[in-house]
């Protein structure tokens, strides 16, 4: 009976604290202007890509109509037309579903598997820590690029492969950044006190050292999110990521690019989305940053 | 000393070899063979079977691995494009030079840009020189590249016509493409840089050089920047992988005859020899220039010297 209170009141201590905590990051989230107009641009991009069925169809982006290659912004076309006749807006929109979901889905994957081999080199240490950190020591000697070269050559370009090329190229981060936190938070003393306690690897791992390194990984998962829609509009600008004729902004700029002179425009509003995204991406990424870890506020 | 020096050079050696051996796993698992891709889909499949034995292709995967190997450490053979029938070393070479003279100007530029306006921030911190570079160095971090230098392409070729806007014939062919992979190093030098500096301008014996009655630029110039610029060292380092990235796009966007280009063209010839050749070379240059960043580092840090020899005397 009295346990039971006790651990009802816990709970309720809990519930507050982690309330209290979730108030304090966003009083000093909004704290910087920056953070808050990336928030809000985010919130439209996001918006335009979700909904943008509702907003132009599809068929819009891919229909080629000869009529009106290089055909400049208008009334009906606000972004104008490209090489094809194909409506810019609707590729621009649709361009980023592409775009922007292929960016997400690889910062999670390469997240995931960076931090669980980050968290079992840290964790366990010896010789599987070795066998971890040297061959990733291999890895990153590597230029990022040349390993999307090779896969791409090897698999054919496809939305798989550029998933399987972009995890590649950024999981190495996180195999690091884990791999130091569980070693700095292994030494500390509640983590010795909760051992002593009795709790099992699972109970730390779970309870103690993820939850103390989750703002980190955070912060980190941001600020990788605009460098792969930066990298991945790269790999398609060189051919290399989604196969034509799907709108990806980094193929829409390299098909741009022959037509500069006739139709600058073609260039700018897939460059300008690129820019908008990542700014917006690295501002929540920054507030982000002092937010949860005022430490690292400089 | 010495012991830490040839101990990271034999650990080369492995990694090195490592390198080449996932580039070569991943090469193996494309469909095709050397013998159909130079004889053409019109040979008869004796002749392209006779072809790929005396190449070596029937054989297994590590015999292959290791064969490739002892041509390029006894012959500087890296084998014969399938798309050109030449040397793939004789094509690759001049290219080669090309990129690395792009990445270390690179390299130079975005030094001598981002480090002293990082320096300069972080000494002003909170004034119009720390603000306005720092706006403007965030902004740069999130455009990529070759929007960048599209953009450059625009203003300085078509619309001003001053500079070239293809080729590399001479060095004013060169200042776009070094401006526009330099900028975003440049940016993240200065960033870098400030944030590290900052850092060691709140270490303790800063404020004991403070306390002592030094002259604040002392302070700043023999304390606190010493000790800033070592990660700093590292970042150099760390921003020819960016560079070499930056030069693949940039080669490929102001038609330079550089090794990125070359691959990013031979990939949808399947040239293989060539591309696994390129990624060799350009790996095996950025993995040296890690190494001699981190003896530079060791050289120039006290306390890592003084580890060394502790343990070394031992």
């Amino acid at each position: 009976m009295n346990d039971q209170m006790v651990i009802a009141e816990d709970d309720a201590v809990e519930e507050f604290r982690r309330e209290n905590q979730t108030k304090e990051i966003w009083r000093r989230f909004k704290k910087s202007k920056g953070s808050l107009v990336g928030l809000f641009l985010l919130v439209i991009i996001l918006l335009l890509v979700i909904f943008a069925n509702f907003i132009t169809s599809y068929d819009l982006a891919i229909k080629q109509d000869p009529s009106k290659i290089l055909e400049a912004p208008s009334m009906e076309h606000p972004f104008g037309c490209d090489n094809y006749g194909r409506d810019v807006l609707a590729r621009t929109i649709h361009g980023g579903r592409i775009s922007l979901g292929i960016a997400v889905l690889a910062t999670l994957c390469s997240c995931v598997v960076g931090s669980l081999l980050g968290a079992v080199a840290g964790y366990f240490g010896g010789v599987i820590d070795s066998v971890i950190m040297r061959t990733l020591d291999i890895f990153m000697s590597v230029p990022d690029i040349l390993f999307t070269m090779a896969i791409v050559v090897a698999f054919g370009s496809s939305f798989t492969v550029l998933l399987l090329a972009l995890t590649v190229a950024f999981f190495t981060n996180y195999v690091r950044l884990v791999r130091s936190q569980v070693l700095n938070l292994s030494e500390q003393d509640y983590i010795e006190a909760s051992r002593a306690g009795g709790a099992g690897n699972a109970r730390i791992i779970f309870s103690h050292i993820l939850p103390n390194s989750i703002g980190v990984i955070i912060v980190n998962v941001t600020l990788n999110v605009a460098k792969i829609i930066i990298y991945e509009s790269t790999l398609s600008f060189l051919g290399l990521g989604m196969p034509p004729p799907q709108p990806d902004w980094g193929l829409m700029l390299s098909e741009a690019r022959e037509f500069m002179r006739k139709a600058p425009f073609l260039m700018f509003f897939p460059g300008t989305a690129i820019v908008l995204c990542a700014v917006a991406v690295n501002f929540i990424g920054d507030g982000l940053r002092d937010a949860l870890d005022p430490h690292l506020k400089s | 000393m010495y012991i830490y020096i040839v101990k990271r050079l034999l650990f080369l050696i492995p990694t090195i070899l490592g390198i080449i051996l996932i580039i070569f796993a991943v090469m193996n698992v494309t469909p095709g063979d050397p013998g159909r891709a130079i004889l053409g889909v019109s040979a008869r499949q004796d002749e392209v079977d006779a072809l790929n034995h005396q190449l070596g292709y029937d054989l297994p995967f590590l015999q292959k691995y290791v064969n490739y190997i002892k041509n390029i450490v006894t012959k500087g053979d890296f084998g014969i494009s399938y798309f050109t029938k030449q040397s793939v070393f004789d094509e690759i070479w001049p290219r080669f030079v090309l990129t690395i003279k792009l990445a270390l100007c690179g390299i130079l530029l975005s030094t001598l840009i981002g480090v002293p306006m990082g320096i300069y921030a972080a000494v002003k911190q909170y004034s119009l020189y720390d603000t306005i570079p720092s706006l403007i160095a965030f902004f740069i971090a999130s455009i990529p590249g070759f929007v960048l230098g599209m953009v450059l392409l625009y203003v300085f070729s078509l619309k001003l016509n001053i500079l070239p806007s293809y080729g590399a014939k001479t060095i004013r062919h060169l200042i776009m493409p070094v401006f526009a992979i330099s900028i975003s190093a440049a940016a993240q030098n200065m960033r870098f840089t400030k944030s590290s500096m900052l850092e060691s301008v709140r270490q303790d014996y800063v404020r004991t050089a403070r306390a002592k009655g030094l002259p604040e630029s002392t302070v700043i110039w023999k304390h606190a920047l010493k000790n800033a610029l070592l990660p700093v060292v590292t970042q150099i380092g760390l921003n020819l992988g960016l560079l070499i990235c930056g030069a693949v796009v940039i080669e490929k966007l102001f038609s330079l005859p550089g090794i990125g280009g070359l691959i990013v063209d031979r990939i949808s010839f399947k040239d293989e020899p060539v591309i696994i050749a390129g990624t060799i070379l350009i790996a095996v240059c950025f993995t040296i220039v890690m190494l001699i960043v981190d003896l530079v580092y060791a050289y120039i840090d006290p306390r890592i010297r003084a580890k060394y020899s502790r343990t070394s005397t031992k």
